[in-house]
């Protein structure tokens, strides 16, 4: 016990001499002091910080775990959020898969001018920021004899098509082992039994795996808060598609999911001015993509990955 | 239990008390930390545009430097099989300190993929159902989750055991800690691997998409940690009274030796595969050591690493880096060549051209740069911390019951005090033996 007592009458306890006549403790007095208002003047841009998630936002449960009830909530909640910053009331609807339904997708190359409209068409459906610009599609513009996208280009300009070129558009696959769900470390995506695969925007941790597993580079991140100017709103929005964004989530195509489960077409298919662009429920027999799939000279991008899509490719002929 | 608050009350006080380099060191070290976490705090404001990071180039430093500390942390285990499994000698003394390098490497790698989160908020729906969604097993990430927690769980306890005991002047019972030890090994190897795997898993990657990333991350790791280590041991021998043989040094860099050439050597295997017969996907690594289509950002960094790393190999096989300056040299080579190779060199290219062939580079920002050397400030601070705390128990100076040195009883040069040797301690020439060596 003699050895304890010594302890505390230990030269750490007590007051040392330094050089400038300073004592330990007064130094590290000061010291800590010092770090104090140094950590707060580190953390001083915070004070900027204009989206703070409320309690409720920040407990909200994962898309597929939420009852009617709570979900009927969140889309009010959402709808009145949308209000506030917009000025609109939106038609927010969380519309569940149709059975007897698999969705998919051909695109002509034979036809497509490679005019980028389906790009904007895009952007303006689903409520993209336009200031950083994302886009769900990117149109490939090909040197003919190859269908290598090494030797591609995405930033053509002028009159197309032009000669020796054809034009592949490329979106979310939507495929059917989809790489993406598959590494997400929160399963906030994943794919939907009528085969869209979707994000939950509230769900996802903006980790970005699930974009360096894409072999179509088709997701796209949200850098910065998504800006959209209040007259551009696309007040006919789904919950797992096009309502606002925040930052730092993942977004990507979606199939207009809001328009297409309720028996629209998807914009980019509306507005392609070739007919190029060919959607519908493959295990309808009677539909136009079961009868491209059966009767057309059908290929898919980058097949050697394994990741099966639902989004084909096709020629006339 | 009076004890343990003790033992963790003294390590305090030993922590918060030095000579004047000690706390520039230290307060250098804090003010770096706190510019980034300035840094850091613009980037939660204004999200990762902040960063030089895009869609095209969706992983950068951030990740680079997370890949390298991972190696870092892993390579504790080329001191624990020699000390535990062959009963190495010279190495016997120092095994501790790999440890107390993995506990700061992990630290820093949690930080690196924490500020990489768009949405660190979040972070809990990792956390196991009800609660959260870990998408266990199918995610890597999930797996790296594991096994980074546990790795930095393994080695805290074994280091803290170690410690704990010797403070006490306690023989460390083994059954405690040799099966910890023992598992720490597989599970060192297990972190780097699993790290690996969440690269070379990704097909639409094909720079990472190679069977050879696995094997090429530890052969990297074990060159660049047990380096860091040897220069980390210089220090500790030239600033504190704990003496080091030469011999553990050289039996360091045995490793070194042996490690680097197999890197390299991996790292060749994959250059040839890549360009003897360039197909599509060679052009990841044509990009990195050449330039593609007049785009050629990585190509002076990643010939700068490979020159090091080939001066540090010549002076590693030459006899004159048995000369401690020469080692110092080599090792500082080897650290930084693979911290370039594995990190930049390997992250950012598998990202260019992006797999719809677009060629965007990527350049970090100020404030991402600041962001990556705050956490490495901060990951020193740690790892000096815990030395200084750590040192005086090894040596025997900071015990329970012990004498405290005083101002009086005279400092060494440096201000480090002598240090007191309690009874079973015996001098040995030089070299002081301390009577209840771990892990025997």
């Amino acid at each position: 016990m003699a050895d304890e007592k010594d302890q505390h009458d230990s030269p750490y306890f007590h007051p040392k001499p330094y050089g400038s006549g300073v004592t330990r403790r007064q130094f590290l007095a000061v010291a800590a002091a010092g770090a104090a208002a140094a950590a707060a003047a580190a953390l001083s841009p915070l004070k900027d910080l204009t989206q703070i998630p409320t309690l409720r936002q920040f407990l909200q449960k994962h898309y597929t775990e939420l009852t009617p009830e709570e979900k009927k909530e969140i889309l009010g909640r959402i709808s009145a959020e949308v209000r506030e910053k917009y000025g609109v009331t939106p038609h927010l609807t969380a519309q569940p898969p149709l059975d007897g339904v698999q969705f998919a997708y051909a695109l002509n190359m034979g036809r497509c001018i490679g005019c980028r409209k389906c790009v904007y068409a895009c952007v303006n459906e689903n409520n993209q920021s336009r200031d950083p610009q994302i886009h769900y599609i990117s149109v490939l513009e090909m040197e003919k004899g190859a269908v290598n996208v090494e030797t591609s280009n995405t930033d053509y300009e002028g009159q197309v098509p032009k000669k020796g070129h054809y034009y592949m558009p490329v979106q979310c696959h939507h495929c059917e082992k989809p790489p993406c769900t598959k590494v997400c470390p929160v399963k906030a995506t994943w794919r939907e039994p009528d085969g869209i695969v979707v994000v939950d925007y509230n769900w996802c941790i903006g980790c970005r795996y699930c974009a360096a597993a894409c072999p179509y580079h088709a997701r796209r991140f949200n850098f910065k808060e998504p800006y959209l100017p209040k007259e551009d709103l696309n007040p006919e929005m789904g919950y797992l598609s096009n309502r606002p964004r925040q930052v730092g989530v993942m977004e990507k195509c979606t199939f207009c999911l809001h328009r297409t489960r309720a028996g629209k077409y998807p914009a980019c298919l509306e507005v392609c001015p070739t007919g190029s662009r060919k959607f519908g429920n493959l295990l309808d027999p009677d539909s136009e993509i079961a009868a491209i799939i059966r009767d057309k000279r059908v290929f898919i991008l980058k097949q050697e990955r394994g990741t099966i899509p639902r989004f084909y490719y096709f020629t006339d002929v | 239990m009076f004890n343990l608050f003790k033992f963790l009350r003294l390590s305090a006080a030993e922590v918060l008390d030095g000579d004047w380099r000690y706390y520039a060191w230290m307060s250098g070290l804090a003010l770096l930390s706190l510019a980034g976490l300035n840094a850091y705090s613009v980037q939660l404001v204004h999200g990762l545009g902040t960063t030089g990071m895009s869609d095209h180039v969706s992983w950068g430093l951030y990740i680079a430097n997370f890949t390298f500390l991972v190696g870092m942390a892993a390579a504790a285990v080329m001191m624990v099989i020699p000390v535990y499994v062959y009963h190495d000698e010279p190495l016997h003394d120092v095994v501790i300190f790999g440890e107390l390098l993995a506990i700061a490497s992990i630290v820093m790698c949690i930080l690196f993929v924490s500020v990489d989160l768009g949405r660190p908020e979040r972070v809990w729906h990792m956390a196991p159902p009800p609660l959260g969604k870990f998408n266990w097993p199918d995610s890597m990430l999930s797996w790296d989750v594991i096994v980074l927690n546990g790795y930095l769980f393994i080695n805290a306890y074994v280091a803290g055991y170690l410690l704990y005991m010797k403070f006490l002047r306690k023989e460390p019972l083994k059954i405690l800690y040799i099966p910890f030890v023992l598992l720490s090994i597989v599970w060192a190897v297990s972190i780097h691997t699993v790290t690996a795997f969440l690269y070379q898993g990704l097909a639409a990657r094909p720079f990472w998409h190679s069977s050879i990333i696995a094997p090429r991350f530890l052969a990297s790791a074990f060159t660049a940690g047990p380096a860091f280590i040897i220069l980390t041991l210089q220090l500790i021998r030239k600033f504190t009274a704990y003496r080091i043989a030469d011999a553990a040094m050289l039996r360091l860099r045995n490793v070194v030796q042996v490690a680097i050439a197999i890197n390299l050597f991996l790292f060749a295997s994959e250059l040839f595969k890549e360009l003897y017969i360039p197909d599509e996907h060679a052009v990841h690594m044509q990009y990195l050591m050449f330039g593609l289509h007049g785009h050629n950002g990585l190509v002076p960094w990643i010939w700068t690493a490979l020159a090091i790393e080939a001066v540090a190999i010549a002076l590693l096989m030459l006899p004159a880096s048995r000369s401690m300056k020469w080692l110092n040299l080599a090792c500082v080579f080897a650290v930084v060549g693979v911290w370039i190779e594995k990190g930049m060199g390997f992250i950012i290219p598998a990202f260019i051209p992006n797999p719809l062939g677009e060629i965007v580079e990527y350049l970090p920002t100020l404030n991402e740069t600041l962001i990556c050397v705050g956490v490495w400030a901060f990951g020193f601070f740690i790892y000096t911390a815990i030395l200084k705390a750590a040192v005086p128990i090894l040596t025997g100076r900071l015990r329970l019951g012990g004498v405290p040195y005083t101002a009086e009883a005279g400092m060494e040069p440096g201000g480090i005090p002598k240090p007191d040797f309690g009874a079973g301690f015996r001098p040995q020439g030089a070299r002081w033996v301390d009577p209840g060596p771990p892990g025997r």
